[in-house]
This record gives structure tokens, C-alpha cells and sequence, in this order.
């Protein structure tokens, strides 16, 4: 559906993408996960063909971007990270007039923005800037998928949003797999990677890694220890950098998670260290690794 | 075209829509018409005067009472002496002081030359100048009326007598002079400002984003973004208009169809203005200043307050490359002098060159994609 060959962009002194290569599949949801300044919208408004690239072949059903832009632009729909809607029409007019734009009307598309448009429908007289931040992110989900698109471009659609209507939205995005849509999706949240069908893990413009979610949770090669002290994690991670054999440690949650540079089982040496160090309540425990893990491994080798 | 229909459709929406443009489109040109155009007058009246009679005599008497009966002059004292040695006009209590010296009478009785003196404070140069020119005319007639009367005219036998006749201003009323130059400004601004602001809103915002990927070309956007406000700007030129004659009872001697069809063109010409401004700033802010800078140049440079012909010549070659000079040339050749479209097939000429080039600048400068 997409195909991306050693795609590279800069701008003027900063290279935002570094000979990057992907493949997306169709009808898949497809992750791009990555810290902010990664490169993730520059590489979305690529694909969009709202940027031109400096090398490198990039392909969105089967087309060039750049050449075929019309076709590109009127089977694809976008939802930039910004909310990027009229505020000062209504919610209904907003949809009317994309729908228009693209030669359609909300009642032709209705079967496949129902579900969410069900939730604005009581609000769709009401102007768009004077709804609430889900809302309006409904709205411009709606807004994007008003002339069927066959892939969908979300760029951050969760950043900002509240747990609740993240689920939700994480949600409807897998319903609309029902309806033949490729799904392509950025997100800096690493626990929605486990949502999508791949990913890509994104850092600096270079892609680290792509594959299924759980294949690369799993390809952490080392132990991967969950430690916890009564002190504080900001004494605990001090403590073990400072450990001869230390080869990775950051936060993760309540606990540190850390690695070590033997390969043998070394839980008690760790231990026997740090109380030595005058650390007090240590619960010590091996733990499986998680995409996030296995991101910071791939970033500090990066 | 459909599509263009339903972008025409959202911009009307938008800009009827929005309760600070409103006002500024229907009643800020009417305010200034009316607020304007009495108060850029050059017209002087009520001149504070003071007066320094040292003659004290019949003669000077007579001087002075003429000036206390003009309309011009507002006499706020009469004194023999000098006594405050001009602290009125330091104050700026009196705008001319007129000392009639002492031996005033006697002179013109024994036909002596004699001289009176006048001190006027010129901070602003443009009513001094009108200060004294009327204050000399009085003294012109006084001279006239007593060689009348003592039969000292006909004894010289020589007088060459000027008089002026005002053609296609009769009366000299600044208002036939100025309300037409104003109504151009007025339909400018609008096109420059509002058109301007109204895309950059779109890139502030950040809605141009989404519009960007929609089918929507390049030409559909820009032209649903300037036809509303070309539509706008011809509805405040008619207004202005009706306005015009209505309240200022402005002469129209030649076919209004010259202005219209001059105005039609003009307006592209200033809209492609505010489309250029449009695309080099990113936001309202900056466009608004960029726009300030083109009106100021604009406006100084347009012979609407000051004649052309009055400035310097590197000035004058300058005004050439003014489109709203062609528009007040036409709008007062029109309305005053009842100019055909003979006398005008210059300014369309030169009007229609300008839209083409400005025109395809800015669909040069606009960019879609970046």
C-alpha cells in the first residue's frame, strides 16, 4: 500500500530522515512509534504530499506523491496532530463542506463514520472551536474519513487526550478495519504499539527497527531486572551506575529497570551491592521485556 | 465548479459570520466617508486674530472692521500698543498677529507707501499660507475700495484686474475634491487588508493543513479566497457612491460605467496585492504590517492630499507605479470633469498591465506544497 525506499529529507542544516525504507501492507495498522522531533510528521506530510523529499522513491498506492498528488489527495484521508477544522463553522457544516470538497455528503459516507459521528450528532449546530478536545478529535476523525478513503493518515491522534477517550479512540481506529481502511498511525506512546498490527520503532530520522509488535518486545537479548528500593529510584539508579558490572539502567514506572553486562544469574551479587551501598527494602525480580525496553536499548546504541 | 461553489460558499459563511469583519466592511467605510471627508478639509475659517492698531485712526479702523465682518477671521483683541510682545501666538491663543503702523493714515492720505506687518505661526505650514493669503485679500480690497473712492483709479487709468473662474469646481469645494479620493482609499484598504488576512488566517490557524489535502487546486483556492472580497469591494464603491451624492451632493458629469469598469480591473489589481502579502507572511500580525507599509506609500503617493504635481520629479516617477493614483485620476476626471472614455484609455491601459503582472507574480509566489 505504501512503499518507502531509502527516502532521506532535510531541512536546511537539520536531516530530519535518513535513508529510511518501509513497507506497508494492506488493511493493516500500521505504528510509527517514536519521541517528539523523531521525524514522524515530516514523514506523514511526505506521504501526504504535502512536503517534497530530497531522495529516495516513495509509492502510496502505487503512486508518487509528487506526480500523482491529485490521485494521492483524493483517496487518502489525513488528520494532522494540530486540529486543523474551520472553529468558527458548525460541526455539521464542517463535515458538509469536506464531504463537498471531495464530491460526497455525510449521508453517502454515513454508514462508515456512524459510530463516531453518533457521538458529536447532538453538538452538530454547535461551532467546532466550542468543543471539547475529544470532540473535536472526533470531528476531525470524521472530517478525515468523509470520502472513504483507503488509507488513513493519523498523525499523534491520542497526544493530549485524556486515558479514557485514548482507549476509546484506539477503539474505534480497529473498527475501522472492518471497513478495508490501512491504517497508518504515529504515536510517541509506547504502550500503543501493542495496538497496532506492525510498527516501526522511529529516532533521530533513522527507522531502528520494523516488525509485529510482540516480535519486538521479544527481541531484548539480555536479562532484564526489576528493581525497587525503599530510598527512591533517583538513589537506586545513582547507585547502580556506579556498579562495575552496569550496563543499562533508566525508570520505568515504580521500578528501575536494569541490565547487566554479565550473562550469568547474578540476582543476589545485585543485591548484596547495593545493600552494601546502603540501600534498604530491595525487592530484585527478572521481569520480561516490553517494546519500551527494547526502544531505549535500540536509541542508546543509536 | 461545483466545487468551487461549495468553497465560495464556506468563505460568504465565514466572512458574514465574523462579528469583528462585519462592521468593518459595511460600516467603517461609511464612517469614514462621512467622518473623513469633513474633516480633510483645507478650508480655513475662524482664523484667531489679534490685532495691534497703533494708527488708532479712521483708516485703520475701517481696516479692522473689515477683517471683524469675513466669515475667516475671529479678532480676539485690539490694542494701541504691542503690549505682550506676541506671547498670543506662543500660546497659540492667536494664529495672526496684524500690527498697523503708526503713521498708517497719514501715509495713504499723502500717497507714502506704507506697511503693514504680519506674524503667523506656521507650525502648520498649509493654514498659515491660507492665513495670509486671505488676510492679504482683505487688504487687497480695502486698498481697492478707498482708490475707489477718492476717484484715484480712474485718475491712474491702469488696472489690471484678475479674476478667477473655478472650472469643474465652481465653488471650490474641497469635498467634490476629496470624497472621491477617499472613496478609492477606502475600496483599496478593503482589498488589501482583508483579502491578506483572510489567507494568512488560513495558515495561522493551521487549516490550510487539511485544505492541502483535499482535491481543491491551487487556482480554486485562491480565486474562492479573492472573489468574495472582489465582490465586497464593488458593493463599497457603489455605496460609496450613493453616499457621495447623496449626502455630499458630489457632481457626477461623466457615465458612472467608466468607474465601475475601471474599478472591476483595479480591484484585481489590489487583491493580487493582498495576495502577495499573503504569501510572504505567516501571520495576520505580519500581514497587517506588511499592508500599513504598501497604504502608507500608496496613499502619500496618490495626489490625494497633496498634488502630484507639487512634488519632486524622482516623487512624481514614483506616483506612476501607484495604481491608486489612476483610480482617484479617473474617479475625479469622471465625476467632476465628466471625462469619456477617450480621455481615460490610459489609466485602463496602464490598470490592465499592472493586474496581469501583479497577478502572475502572486500565483508565482503561492505555494501548495512546499
Amino acid at each position: 500500500m505504501i512503499s518507502i525506499r531509502n527516502l532521506s529529507k532535510n531541512y536546511e542544516e537539520v536531516q530530519a530522515l535518513k535513508n529510511i525504507s518501509l513497507e506497508v501492507k494492506p488493511k493493516e495498522i500500521f505504528g510509527l512509534i517514536g519521541p517528539d522531533g523523531a521525524g514522524k510528521t515530516t514523514l506523514m506530510r511526505i506521504l501526504t504530499s504535502l512536503l517534497l523529499f530530497d531522495e529516495g522513491e516513495v509509492q502510496v498506492m502505487g503512486k508518487s506523491p509528487i506526480s500523482d498528488y491529485q490521485f494521492i489527495r483524493n483517496h487518502i484521508g489525513y488528520m494532522p496532530g494540530k486540529f486543523s477544522l474551520y472553529e468558527d463553522l458548525t460541526v455539521e457544516e464542517n463535515l458538509s463542506f469536506f464531504a463537498n470538497i471531495f464530491g460526497t455528503t455525510i449521508e453517502k459516507s454515513y454508514d462508515l463514520i456512524k459510530d463516531i459521528y453518533q457521538q458529536i450528532e447532538p453538538f452538530k449546530k454547535r461551532k467546532a472551536g466550542a468543543l471539547s478536545g475529544g470532540m473535536k478529535q472526533k470531528l476531525a476523525l470524521c472530517a478525515a474519513l468523509i470520502h472513504y478513503p483507503k488509507i488513513l493518515f493519523l498523525d499523534e491522534p491520542t497526544t493530549g487526550v485524556d486515558p479514557v477517550s485514548r482507549k476509546e479512540f484506539w477503539h474505534i481506529i480497529q473498527q475501522l478495519h472492518h471497513h478495508d481502511i490501512t491504517i497508518f498511525v504515529s504515536t510517541p506512546y509506547m504502550d500503543e504499539a501493542n495496538l497496532c498490527d506492525r510498527i516501526a520503532l522511529i529516532d533521530k530520522g533513522e527507522i531502528l527497527n520494523v516488525d509485529l509488535p510482540e516480535n519486538i518486545s521479544k527481541a531484548f537479548d539480555k536479562t532484564l531486572y526489576a528493581i525497587q528500593c525503599h530510598e527512591g529510584n533517583y538513589q537506586l539508579i545513582k547507585k547502580l551506575r556506579e556498579y562495575t558490572h552496569f550496563d543499562s539502567v533508566f525508570p520505568f514506572g515504580e521500578e528501575v529497570h536494569y541490565t547487566d553486562a554479565r550473562a550469568t544469574d547474578i540476582e543476589s551479587d545485585i543485591k548484596l551491592y547495593l545493600e552494601e551501598s546502603g540501600l534498604t527494602s530491595i525487592q530484585i525480580r527478572k521481569t520480561a521485556s516490553t517494546i519500551e525496553d527494547v526502544f531505549i536499548s535500540l536509541m542508546n546504541k543509536n | 465548479m461545483k466545487r468551487f461553489k461549495f468553497i465560495l460558499q464556506k468563505e460568504f459563511k465565514q466572512i458574514f459570520r465574523d462579528k469583528g469583519m462585519l462592521p468593518i466592511i459595511f460600516l467603517m467605510p461609511i464612517m469614514q466617508l462621512m467622518v473623513l471627508s469633513f474633516a480633510a478639509t483645507f478650508d480655513v475659517h475662524n482664523i484667531n486674530m489679534e490685532i495691534i492698531d497703533k494708527d488708532q485712526s479712521s483708516l485703520s479702523q475701517q481696516l479692522i472692521s473689515k477683517y471683524a465682518s469675513s466669515s475667516y477671521f475671529n479678532i480676539l483683541q485690539n490694542t494701541p500698543y504691542d503690549a505682550d510682545n506676541g506671547e498670543s501666538l506662543q500660546t497659540g491663543e492667536a494664529v495672526i498677529i496684524l500690527e498697523i503702523p503708526q503713521d498708517f493714515e497719514k501715509n495713504i492720505i499723502h500717497h507714502q507707501p506704507t506697511q503693514l506687518s504680519a506674524k503667523v505661526d506656521a507650525i502648520d505650514g498649509m493654514s498659515a499660507g491660507v492665513s495670509v493669503n486671505y488676510a492679504q485679500s482683505i487688504i487687497r480690497d480695502f486698498q481697492d475700495n478707498y482708490l475707489q473712492e477718492k476717484g484715484l483709479l480712474l485718475k491712474n487709468g491702469l488696472k489690471i484686474n484678475i479674476s478667477n473662474l473655478n472650472w469643474y469646481n465652481n465653488s471650490l469645494n474641497y469635498k467634490f475634491y476629496m470624497v472621491p479620493g477617499l472613496l478609492v482609499l477606502l475600496v483599496s484598504m478593503i482589498g488589501i487588508f482583508l483579502t491578506s488576512m483572510n489567507i494568512v488566517k488560513e495558515k495561522e490557524i493551521g487549516t490550510i493543513e487539511q485544505l492541502n489535502v483535499t482535491p481543491i487546486t491551487k487556482a480554486e483556492f485562491i480565486i474562492g479566497k479573492l472573489f468574495p472580497f472582489w465582490c465586497i469591494g464593488m458593493f463599497v464603491l457603489s455605496l460609496g457612491l450613493s453616499i457621495a451624492k447623496l449626502v455630499f451632493d458630489i457632481p457626477i458629469q461623466g457615465p458612472l460605467s467608466i468607474v465601475f469598469a475601471f474599478a472591476m480591473i483595479y480591484l484585481l489589481v489590489v487583491l493580487g496585492l493582498g495576495l502577495i502579502i499573503s504569501t510572504l507572511s505567516d501571520t495576520q500580525q505580519q500581514s497587517m504590517f506588511i499592508a500599513w507599509f504598501f497604504m502608507i506609500v500608496f496613499v502619500l503617493l496618490s495626489g490625494l492630499f497633496t498634488p502630484i504635481e507639487n512634488m519632486p520629479g524622482w516623487a512624481q516617477d514614483l506616483t506612476l507605479l501607484n495604481p491608486v493614483r489612476y483610480f482617484i485620476e479617473i474617479m475625479r476626471n469622471v465625476l467632476l470633469k465628466g471625462a469619456s472614455w477617450a480621455d481615460v484609455k490610459m489609466n485602463f491601459f496602464i490598470i490592465g498591465i499592472y493586474g496581469i503582472i501583479i497577478n502572475a507574480l502572486a500565483v508565482l509566489l503561492y505555494r501548495k506544497t512546499n
